[in-house]
């Protein structure tokens, strides 16, 4: 313990503010998605009405069958070629739609197997036999040049009729996008709803054993996959945000030996300090825009919320108030800040406009509120509520209507899918310390924990990639 | 260690930091006959023991006054902390080419980043007091680790008030 604080203390009176021993190999993020047009009878529209009452959805039989190929041909997207990828694809697609509660999908592994004329022209009988009611179909060739071309398309099994169809371009290593676009496609033409699953996550990897946790800034793909570490685990790494176009993640270092938040560039591996300041500075938050960014500053003792353009320059300070103000998450407009504040003596979330002014305290409900965050559809706020145990719930914007999610006995630190249908936090446990990440829906149901590869705490749930 | 904790957790200690910041001076004076007391305990330069600019040396000059404790989501300083502190001051008044840091550290019943804001509100506390009895502001450090260091690993009452603390750790 010393001698790590030593090194600490060595490395801030060296003063080196982006000494960047801690971080890894960059990674690039793979950019966005090109959509081409499939091949297939065109839709007549919305023939079934959108699917709005959720104990419906989950009804709803869905029958994901292997993607073909037109061709097998080899690609580094799988060593067995791109039939095995098609088999692939559906899998993840299957997984995805289960995981989430959503639907009552039957993947590749019991369902026989469409030939690629079938793709657009189902044999309805085969399928009604089974009793889906829904037929994903879809199909996978290799171009020339390596891509891999994914057509992904939606049947009403019924009706007989095609409810939708989508195919992009992805290079190989970005095949499960693909899978994740077509799962959107399917979620958002069945229930209205906006997409999800083309969604990154980034979070903080914990191992080691309680007093002595080693907390690394990791990454991965909405449903587990794609995992990368970022930081080698030298200096604590904490509460990571993903900008809104994935190109940077705001969070927190002891690499200098003190707290301060850095913007790390993802396609550079190069970072930054927030603000140059001796101060110690936390809680990072991006503007919807990506154009701000919210960082909490303690001066004197006494921390307070602060305003940066991304770019760098002028701070400006938002709160100034003996008690502790800190975080900071701003409504999808970008107008207003819902924020934390223990001046009134205890915890509790207060909204103000994004200049500062107008600081209103929203939560009453007896208990202390913590890590607000506003919901991407703007309509409610979700926060760790504590009382007793930390249980994370919604509320009003205006902070009525709370409704407890979760009962665990640590619950902390929401996040929110990028259709704010979902909420990601995480669970410590007692005495042994041990913590993951989790999920529930907005309705308090289908919660269960995220795969990762070692405990995990702090998720950022990014926006929907292009 | 434990009667000292039993103390802390059954004092309902609602002084503010002001308040104790105004009583402190009335304790200030360190009595002649604790300084004699100190020099003697205090274990002189040898070859076997801690040498000086070391947390040994300082661990082994004021015992437990190296740390001091706070109520749930408190940072003022109680009598018991002042004793504490002024052991410190006395400790960086005899050796004033010392320099250290304060840790400030929350219990794992808070949320992340508001322990590490509270963390380093205690730690400032400390700070604030050792100068106020003269230790110059110059030589302090402050960081907080909120509630990610803990020293006790439970999840009770008992582990959680030995967590909620500001440690003095010398820089050497």
């Amino acid at each position: 313990m010393t001698k790590k604080l030593l090194l600490l203390l060595t490395a801030a009176l060296m003063a080196a503010p982006a000494a960047a021993q801690d971080l890894g190999a960059p990674v690039g993020e793979g950019g966005p998605v090109e959509t081409v047009a499939v091949e297939g009878e065109a839709s007549d529209g919305p023939l079934r009405g959108t699917v709005t009452d959720e104990s419906a959805w989950s009804d709803i039989g869905i029958a994901i069958p292997a993607f073909a190929t037109d061709r097998e041909r080899a690609t580094p997207a799988n060593e067995a070629g791109t039939g095995a990828l098609g088999r692939e694809i559906s899998r993840v697609i299957t997984a995805n739609l289960r995981n989430n509660g959503l639907f009552k999908p039957v993947g590749p592994d019991s369902l026989p197997q469409p030939a690629f004329p079938q793709i657009t022209a189902p044999a309805y009988g085969t399928w009604s036999g089974k009793g889906a009611e829904m037929l994903v179909h879809g199909y996978v060739r290799a171009r020339d040049d390596g891509k891999l071309v994914v057509g992904c398309y939606l049947y009403d099994v019924a009706l007989q009729d095609q409810l939708v169809r989508e195919g992009w371009v992805v290079g190989p290593a970005d095949w499960r996008r693909a899978a994740h676009k077509c799962s959107d496609l399917i979620f958002s033409r069945l229930t209205g709803e906006s997409p999800f699953f083309d969604s990154r996550i980034a979070y903080i990897a914990e191992t080691g054993p309680k007093d002595r946790r080693v907390k690394r800034l990791a990454v991965m793909d909405s449903d587990g996959a794609n995992h990368r570490f970022l930081t080698l685990g030298s200096a604590t790494a904490l509460t990571p945000r993903y900008s809104p176009d994935y190109s940077k993640i705001l969070y927190l270092s002891y690499v200098d030996g003190n707290p301060r938040i850095y913007v790390y560039d993802i396609g550079t591996g190069k970072q930054t300090l927030v603000t140059e300041n001796k101060s110690p500075t936390i809680a990072p938050r991006w503007s919807p825009d990506g154009k701000a960014i919210l960082y909490s500053m303690a001066v004197a003792g006494n921390t307070d919320i602060y305003r940066v353009p991304a770019t760098g320059g002028q701070s400006v300070r938002l709160t100034n108030n003996p008690g502790i103000d800190v975080g900071g998450s701003f409504s999808p407009d970008g107008r207003k800040i819902v924020f934390e504040s223990d001046r009134s003596g205890s915890q509790q979330c207060y909204v103000m406009d994004a200049d500062g002014s107008n600081q209103k305290r929203i939560s009453f409900f007896g208990g202390r509120c913590a890590t607000p965050e506003w919901s991407p559809r703007g309509d409610q706020i979700a926060f760790t509520r504590i009382a007793g145990d930390f249980n994370v719930a919604v509320m009003s914007t205006a902070g009525g209507n709370v409704r407890v999610l979760t009962k665990g006995w640590q619950d902390e630190a929401p996040t929110w899918a990028p259709n704010g249908r979902i909420i990601q936090f995480f669970r410590t446990e007692k005495n042994s310390g041990r913590s993951g990440i989790w999920q529930v829906d907005l309705t308090g149901q289908n919660e269960r924990r995220l795969p990762t590869p070692v405990d995990a705490s702090d998720p950022a749930w990014g926006p929907i990639r292009p | 260690m434990n009667t000292k904790l039993a103390t802390i957790l059954l004092l309902a200690s609602a002084t503010s930091l002001a308040a104790c910041a105004k009583k402190a001076p009335a304790v200030l004076p360190p009595p002649p006959e604790e300084r004699v007391t100190t020099v003697q305990t205090t274990p002189q330069p040898q070859p076997t023991g801690p040498t000086v600019g070391t947390q040994d040396h300082f661990a082994a000059a004021v015992g437990s006054s190296t740390t001091i404790y706070f109520d749930t989501d408190k940072y003022n300083v109680d009598s018991q902390d002042a004793a504490a502190l002024q052991a410190q001051a006395q400790y960086f008044a005899r050796y004033p080419q010392i320099t250290f840091t304060i840790e400030g550290h929350a219990d794992e019943r808070g949320t992340r980043e508001y322990n590490i804001a509270l963390g380093e509100k205690r730690a400032t506390s400390a700070k604030n007091f050792l100068t106020s009895l003269g230790v110059d502001a110059n030589r302090i450090a402050v960081v907080s680790y909120g509630k990610e260091s803990p020293v006790a690993l439970g999840s009770d009452e008992v582990s959680w008030a030995r967590n909620r603390r500001a440690a003095s750790v010398i820089i050497n």
